[in-house]
């Protein structure tokens, strides 16, 4: 099993600690990872992006430019990220700031709207469990057992308390996610 | 050895084997892509727990100094910085290399010339080979492709440097530098104690006991025929390393019609490349230097002795390709690939490359 996700959006969504939760997860479960992030001016432009690769195998190349999920916060994201996704694979997106929708017909496209559903929860922060929730209900490549333990090792120990908030906006995340038909 | 798992990037990796390999200071400044490395120093206080000093110098001309006066009393001193910074250090690596003071020095490569890009490139491959600063000198240089020889190579450098009493340069580049990966880290190495010291730098600046005469650390020699003793010494230093420490990995050869030679995180890029192209029925080996200095040279010249072609692989307009030729004595094709100015190839683009420069 190699899973090469992308996942893009605005900094401050939680895209680069999405991915290192993700990431930790994998290690905690013994599998091989990898957590390359975009930095420098781009970073500093608003946008900020992090491919990730859990795989049983030893991992060749961290960067990598054909994704079996791109993860995507944001148009710009959509724009940039929809092509490379490989045929058959997996889009998720937040309909929140979306004007164009995607259009490929060879790829899964789901959509989340977890921007809406963490204001109605209270906790906006937690934005990105809840993406991250609706990604590993479609691809349960990590146990949850070992999300928890990712968790742990991601969160300084001071927030260790909001471990619990961010598990069940995982939870909610795995409920609210839904299939989209492109016509 | 124990060992813990964690999830680290390369920069941090850098400065958490610092201080486990009983580093006893670092002198920085710093520079993206490479900041990482003295942020975790500070963040860490190891002054407070190992006793190791970690000073922001006011340049990285005062830094590359203050490494060649802590370096010349037996300590294990080390500096990291990035292209811009590291040329701004070349007259204090070539003064160290004619002392022979055993130092550690990390370059986390961004794209040049000049101030460049802050993104990964490997351009600096003639600064750390060929020269960089004056005079007849090599740094004993690694070149690692992953986090965890991020962190193996600050043990590997010490031994190096004091063994040969020659500067080790780790080179590496944003892209290995910004990365996460599992880690397995080691336990402490406690710092040399005084006497430890003493024992294994014996010609250092630490005193001197009625025993023996002064130990004097100088790279000034006005007696040309002595300079010229010493400088055979040197070479003879040289040889040995060429000889003895050569470090390379070799995936898929012993079948392979064509080699991809690569380092770093290219050699990473290369890799997959390589997979893609076995995936096709092409026969495709990965040659990965670990040293580019001593460059192993011997064994491409037997590797091209087996081959149809080879594709070097470099973030750079080509540079380590020269010595892949010189090695194969132009026995068969020997091409270039490479993006640069902060560009990193895709996989895609290398096995492309490949197909068009070297299968045909």
């Amino acid at each position: 099993m190699t899973e090469e996700i992308i996942i893009a959006g605005f900094g401050g969504q939680g895209v680069l600690s999405m991915g290192k939760i993700l990431a930790y997860s994998g290690v905690m479960q013994d599998k091989e990872v990898s957590w390359m992030p975009s930095y420098g001016p781009e970073m500093r432009g608003g946008t900020a992006n992090v491919s990730v690769i859990i795989s049983d195998e030893r991992i060749s190349s961290p960067i990598i430019n054909q994704f079996d999920t791109a993860i995507i916060l944001n148009q710009q994201s959509l724009d940039k990220f929809e092509k490379s996704v490989k045929p058959g694979g997996l889009l998720i997106y937040d309909p929140n700031g979306i004007t164009h929708e995607p259009t490929r017909k060879d790829i899964n496209i789901y959509k989340i709207a977890a921007t809406a559903k963490a204001q109605e929860m209270g906790i906006s922060k937690v934005f990105n469990m809840v993406v991250l929730g609706g990604f590993l209900k479609l691809k349960p490549i990590v146990a949850p057992e070992f999300i928890h333990k990712g968790l742990e090792k991601s969160l300084p120990a001071r927030h260790h308390n909001l471990i619990p908030q961010n598990e069940d906006a995982i939870e909610v995340g795995k409920g609210l996610i839904e299939a989209v038909q492109v016509l | 050895m124990a060992k813990e798992l964690q999830l680290m990037k390369g920069n941090e990796a850098i400065a958490r084997a610092m201080i486990a390999s009983g580093c006893d200071g670092y002198f920085g400044y710093p520079i993206t892509p490479q900041s990482e490395v003295m942020e975790t120093l500070m963040a860490e206080k190891p002054w407070e727990t190992t006793g190791m000093t970690v000073l922001q110098a006011e340049s990285e001309m005062a830094s590359i100094n203050m490494v060649y006066g802590g370096a010349a009393t037996g300590k294990k001193v080390a500096t990291s910085s990035s292209s811009p910074g590291i040329s701004l250090m070349q007259e204090g690596l070539t003064y160290l290399a004619g002392a022979e003071i055993p130092c550690l020095i990390v370059n986390v490569m961004r794209g040049g010339p000049g101030l460049g890009t802050i993104q990964p490139s490997q351009s600096d491959y003639f600064q750390s080979v060929k020269g960089g600063g004056h005079g007849d000198y090599q740094l004993y240089t690694l070149a690692p492709a992953s986090v965890q020889e991020m962190y193996d190579f600050v043990f590997d450098a010490w031994d190096i440097a004091f063994k040969y009493r020659n500067p080790v340069l780790i080179l590496s580049d944003g892209a290995i530098g910004q990365c996460m990966e599992k880690l397995y880290t080691r336990d402490f190495t406690p710092r040399w104690t005084e006497e430890e010291r003493r024992k294994n730098a014996p010609w250092g600046t630490w005193g001197k006991p009625a025993t023996r005469g002064h130990n004097i650390i100088t790279s000034l020699e006005l007696d040309s025929a002595k300079q010229e003793i010493f400088n055979h010494k040197l070479q003879a230093k040289y040889a040995e390393m060429k000889e003895k420490e050569v470090r390379y990995e070799m995936l898929n050869c012993e079948d392979a019609d064509y080699i991809i030679v690569a380092y770093g995180s290219s050699s990473r890029i290369a890799m997959k490349a390589m997979q893609m192209a076995r995936e096709k029925g092409i026969k495709v080996g990965l040659f990965r230097l670990i040293t580019l200095f001593p460059f192993p040279t011997k064994q491409l010249n037997e590797l091209s002795k087996k081959v149809k072609g080879m594709l070097c692989v470099e973030m750079s307009a080509g540079q380590m390709i020269e010595d892949v030729r010189i090695a194969t004595e132009c026995n068969i094709p020997v091409e270039h690939f490479g993006r640069f100015g902060g560009i990193i190839p895709t996989p895609g683009e290398v096995l492309e490359a490949l197909e068009n420069k070297i299968v045909k």
